[in-house]
């Protein structure tokens, strides 16, 4: 449904250029919610605004329903917006309209008889939850509300493609649930794709089928948001998944930890179970097959979407060929294991 | 006071006010689009033509840098091309546009400068036209600033249209020169700084109450 094929953007020229986006490809199927993550500044808007032609790309093409954007004129374009629908962090709404008015701006635009506008508007404001705010203005609605009109104006020209810029990032935990429910019911109930842009793995972690994680203006690394959560294939992935699962050892252990094992030393490894390996009772086995201890830091399960992850901690405590040996053990095993380092046992 | 002097302070209000009235209105019909042009033709905005942009920024700043004395002379033989005359209320009409122009296109400038940038990158994501930004987005979101612009404008204007006695405009400025400090006349002087107080307090609450009903922020 959207194709980007080789776009980047770059500000400026010579020695001052800045390359906000390097040279990128992203495909997003139709009906799904592809989400970008990244750090501020890593160029997710400029991606994200490059899908609608807000920001020209310097180089590529922009396919979005079949239709190459970046080869069309002006009106053209115009019309081809009306089929891409956009919500902000910042909402966006004219303060100078009703709620009723803001839903109907881009029908006004693209020049819908009155009649069937009052026609079209009142089922988004129902689909919103905003049936009795009709007649309010912005400045009377919260945040949560405000995003609400905002993604029943996007609706109202009947979209094929959504995009999310941050969508959620100025709302507070519970609001942003909501909205996040809301764009998944509209995913679900009028096949909408979309495309949304945030920096917080939540928003992924519960909407998304599809991640992108974008770093310096590159796509580092594409995923199923289940594969991703369980076995992020870059550095980068695992520190984001890792700050959100906030799954670090002890401080007090971390500043004991060497990086090279030694005769006398311990390994602390991160073990993240998925599929079969969640119910197998792996860590009791372990003990009475390879004859380690093991001691438990810290562990926890977390359930992506219809998977669920196990994390886990843990110190192995023996010889040092038996917890190489179990470390063969674990690895051998559907399971993901980071040997974080090594710490001297105080005897 | 005799019945006759009540008659020129209502004869030099009526003045003031058709002086006020009709260079208000023409201003504000000319200085909008300006206004509007000033700031859609800026660098990085909707319809970007920086060389334009430029060089109407140094027309508008040129009639804004005039003293209004001087521009009111300046201009007599342009005054003269569109009323036909260069003395009287209407000639003193035209000097006060041309200086009212410049004046409302900066505030309204400065007005569409106060509406956010996104609310523009929204209406773009719409598919919206540059024309369809300007009257859909653009001034109705201005509407309060742009309102009280032209409250300020049509105060400047009661004070500057004082000086249309130079060329023979009369109104209450002129009144109160005239009567109240060259016959050395306090109660006439009084009286018509009295009726210019009630005016621009008129005025600005008119404005106001606009602004108030304008405004949803």
């Amino acid at each position: 449904m959207i194709t980007l094929e080789n776009v980047s953007k770059t500000y400026g020229s010579g020695p001052q250029a800045v390359h906000a986006l390097k040279p990128t490809d992203l495909h997003v199927a139709q009906g799904e919610i592809y989400g970008v993550i990244g750090l501020s500044g890593a160029g997710k808007s400029t991606l994200i605004r490059c899908v609608n032609l807000l920001e020209r790309p310097t180089t590529g093409r922009v396919v979005v329903d079949g239709q190459e954007l970046t080869s069309l004129g002006r009106q053209a374009l115009n019309h081809a917006r009306h089929r891409i629908g956009m919500i902000f962090q910042h909402f966006n709404l004219l303060s100078s309209r009703t709620v009723f008015d803001n839903v109907a701006l881009p029908l006004e635009l693209m020049g819908v008889a009155k009649r069937e506008i009052r026609e079209r508007v009142q089922p988004l404001l129902d689909l919103t939850g905003l049936s009795d705010k009709h007649d309010k203005y912005p400045a009377e609605l919260s945040g949560g509300q405000k995003q609400r009109v905002a993604i029943a104006r996007a609706l109202a020209s009947r979209p094929k493609v959504l995009l999310c810029d941050e969508a959620t990032s100025a709302l507070d935990p519970q609001t942003t649930q909501s909205i996040l429910d809301l764009l998944k019911d509209i995913n679900r109930k009028l096949g909408l794709t979309i495309l949304l842009i945030t920096h917080e793995m939540e928003v992924v972690k519960s909407i998304c089928h599809k991640v992108g994680l974008i770093s310096a203006g590159k796509l580092v690394e594409e995923a199923d948001v289940g594969d991703f959560f369980t076995s992020p294939s870059t550095r980068l992935g695992r520190e984001f998944l890792n700050a959100f699962l906030e799954l670090d050892p002890p401080q007090a252990l971390i500043d004991r930890m060497e990086a090279k094992p030694g005769p006398q030393t311990h390994p602390v490894v991160r073990l993240a179970f998925t599929g079969d390996a969640v119910s197998t009772p792996l860590i009791s086995r372990l003990a009475r097959d390879c004859n380690v201890d093991v001691s438990i830091l810290e562990a926890k399960v977390e359930s992506i979407q219809d998977r669920t992850l196990g994390l886990m901690i843990a110190e192995l405590i023996g010889p040092q060929e038996k917890t190489q040996q179990a470390l063969a053990y674990l690895k051998s095993h559907d399971l993901q294991v980071e040997v974080l380092g090594h710490v001297r046992r105080n005897a | 006071m005799s019945g006759a002097m009540l008659e020129l302070i209502l004869m030099a209000t009526l003045d003031t006010l058709y002086m006020v009235g009709i260079s208000g209105l023409v201003a504000a019909a000319l200085g909008v689009p300006l206004g509007v042009l000033l700031y859609v033709t800026r660098p990085g905005q909707i319809l970007a033509r920086p060389a334009l942009n430029g060089i109407l920024g140094i027309v508008t700043n040129i009639g804004r840098s005039i003293p209004f004395i001087i521009l009111m002379v300046a201009i007599i033989p342009f005054t003269r091309l569109v009323v036909g005359s260069s003395i009287g209320t209407n000639a003193a009409i035209v000097p006060l546009t041309i200086a009212a122009i410049p004046f409302v296109a900066r505030l309204v400038e400065g007005a569409l400068n106060e509406v956010s940038p996104g609310l523009i990158e929204a209406a773009q994501s719409m598919g919206a036209t540059p024309y369809q930004i300007i009257t859909k987005v653009l001034l109705p979101e201005a509407r309060g600033g742009i309102i009280t612009g032209l409250t300020i404008t049509v105060v400047t204007l009661v004070s500057y249209s004082a000086m249309a006695g130079a060329v023979g405009g009369g109104g209450l400025g002129d009144l109160g020169i005239r009567y109240g400090y060259n016959r050395f006349n306090p109660v006439v002087m009084l009286i018509t700084v009295a009726i210019l107080v009630v005016m621009v307090q008129g005025f600005q609450s008119l404005g106001d109450t606009l602004v108030r009903k304008a405004d949803h922020k």
